[in-house]
């Protein structure tokens, strides 16, 4: 056996995969910490390797890339609609905004224009993930501070949430619901009243965080005054979504720039006051309590129809046709093995995602294959910008500050 | 108001070999290369895109330039986006840096040049990013098979 064991291979020398921007601190007595990749701490596979005055953070070098898995190299070989489980994997803990968000930069370059109840309904879930993505935010950086009975409390909520979308959509977090020119498939039955009652529950369960987390002394020494950044900063630095919206900044694209049925809902675009952790928190409690409004505003403007248009180009026939009519088995055959023909040009859309813009950058040059695809991910840009929120600040803030801004792995990386 | 200002831009941005059009409700100025800083610092002081979106590159591997090097810029006063492109050889793969401008070009130009190779002549810091140290090649680049690997690690066999 002239293998090589585990130990031998491990030993050998491999370089090392990153070069910290600083081998030393401003100080001689500096202490260099690495934390992560792979730490319980962070969540996202990340590297922060920080230049320590005590406990002070000096300067940090953020590294990410761990995750790396060719997103986007990978789509420009696939058809149109086989990206859509790809998708669903950037943020996937609101998969169903990514969807959306694709779906209409497709729609966007052939020139479709959805029907009504999908406009409706894809408001309604991009609503609905919204307040499953920043339950699982708040959740997690208030369980990082120890705050195990509110991560119980919102995490429960998020279950009952995962648990009615896979009554939905067949699945818990990847849902690969959108399709190009509608939805995979209509709303069960009763599916909307157990809306209702997720949503009363909800509300019972985040006043309950309310009354736990909102004057707790603890949480506010932790919170208050930690990752300061102000409205300038954050827009040089790319900051988009709650970050930008907690320094006081009513930058929101569902307001700005209105997609979907926005323009038709009444809500508010909630504000910070100085862009710390606390407004971060806040501002993700009150987007969760507007969702919750446009919910209820959509649920009585839901109008009934079919929720694909009619459009042989992207819109798959129906099952009955495709075994009995030759036409359209030929449409199904084309759809599936060389996808929608979507014509050239390219195309820039966003959504606003529960973390920020996200946007799609597609280029097509004719055909079933995407020329180029782009994402433009508010993870990634983040992570450009949080060393101005842990510089100047103690090691231990790195955690609440990293729970935050609410990293997500597969979105930065792609 | 987003119309005006499109004219706007359209009368006073585009430069002599420049041009513009609109795609998809979106502006799109195309620049040489040498132009593109001082068209994104007018973008920025007088037509107030003080968000910087996003940079990327499109490989057009039988065509001279090869690249297109795509920006995206927003303004929160005017609500709008603009899209600049520039072209810029196989040969010379450079464009000056965004980072005097806006502190978020840096990560994404170092995105942008580990897929492509595209280099930001002012950028300080072009480190891997998403790649790691000593990777070979430009992964997004049409010439970079899509099953050729590189583990940094060996697989273990």
């Amino acid at each position: 056996m002239t293998r090589p064991t585990v130990d031998a291979r491990v030993k050998t020398t491999l370089p090392n995969p990153v070069r910290p921007a600083f081998e030393r601190g401003e100080r001689d007595d500096a202490v260099i910490v690495n934390i992560g990749p792979s730490h319980p701490a962070t969540h996202g596979t990340i590297q922060v390797i920080a230049a320590l005055d005590g406990e002070k953070v000096q300067r940090v070098d953020v590294h990410c890339g761990y995750l790396h898995r060719g997103f986007e190299k990978e789509c420009e070989d696939h058809t149109w609609h086989n990206l859509i489980p790809y998708v669903d994997r950037l943020n996937y803990c609101s998969g169903l905004i990514n969807d959306f968000a694709y779906c209409e930069a497709v729609e966007t370059l052939m020139d479709v224009e959805i029907t009504p109840r999908c406009r409706y309904l894809r408001t309604l879930l991009s609503e609905y993930s919204r307040i499953a993505d920043h339950l699982t935010c708040v959740a997690a950086s208030l369980m990082e501070l120890g705050a195990m009975t509110a991560f119980l409390y919102l995490v429960m909520i998020r279950d009952y949430i995962y648990e009615h979308l896979a009554d939905l959509t067949g699945a818990r977090v990847t849902y690969t619901y959108g399709r190009i020119g509608g939805l995979a498939r209509d709303l069960p039955v009763g599916w909307l009243k157990r809306l209702g009652e997720i949503l009363d529950q909800y509300e019972v369960f985040v006043g309950r965080i309310h009354g736990l987390m909102d004057r707790n002394r603890i949480f506010i020494d932790r919170t208050r005054n930690i990752g300061v950044i102000s409205t300038a900063d954050a827009i040089n630095w790319g900051f988009t979504g709650p970050i930008l919206r907690s320094t006081g900044a009513a930058i929101d694209l569902r307001k700005d720039a209105p997609y979907l049925a926005y323009g038709e809902l009444d809500f508010d675009v909630p504000v910070g006051i100085k862009g710390d952790n606390y407004d971060r928190y806040y501002v993700r409690m009150r987007e969760m309590d507007e969702s919750v409004y446009m919910i209820r505003q959509l649920i009585d403007l839901l109008p009934e129809g079919p929720i694909n248009v009619d459009d042989r180009r992207c819109t798959l026939p129906e099952k009955r046709l495709v075994y009995t009519e030759i036409e359209s088995l030929i449409n199904h055959f084309k759809l599936i093995m060389d996808g929608p023909d979507v014509p050239a040009g390219e195309v820039y859309a966003a959504h606003e995602a529960p973390n920020g813009e996200l946007g799609f950058y597609l280029v097509s040059t004719g055909g079933g294959t995407p020329y180029k695809f782009h994402v433009r991910s508010p993870s990634f840009v983040h992570m450009g910008g949080v060393q101005r929120l842990l510089e100047g600040y103690q090691l231990a803030d790195i955690i609440p500050t990293f729970g935050s801004v609410n990293m997500i792995g597969g979105e930065c990386d792609r | 108001m987003a119309a005006a200002i499109l004219a706007l831009m359209q009368q006073q941005l585009v430069p002599a070999g420049g041009e513009a059009s609109l795609s998809h409700g979106m502006l799109v100025v195309v620049v040489p290369p040498a132009d593109l800083l001082g068209a994104v610092r007018r973008l920025k002081s007088e037509f107030a895109f003080d968000l910087f979106l996003d940079v990327t590159a499109v490989d057009w591997p039988k065509r001279t330039p090869r690249f297109d090097v795509v920006y995206h810029f927003y303004s929160t006063t005017h609500l709008i986006r603009v899209r600049l492109k520039t072209r810029v050889p196989e040969a010379e793969p450079i464009v000056d840096s965004l980072v005097s401008l806006y502190g978020s070009a840096n990560f994404m130009e170092r995105e942008c040049h580990d897929m492509y190779g595209i280099v930001f002549r002012g950028n300080p810091d072009l480190r891997p990013i998403l790649l790691y140290e000593g990777f070979v090649g430009h992964p997004l680049r049409k010439d970079y098979p899509k099953q050729q690997e590189q583990p940094l690690v060996p697989y273990r066999t």
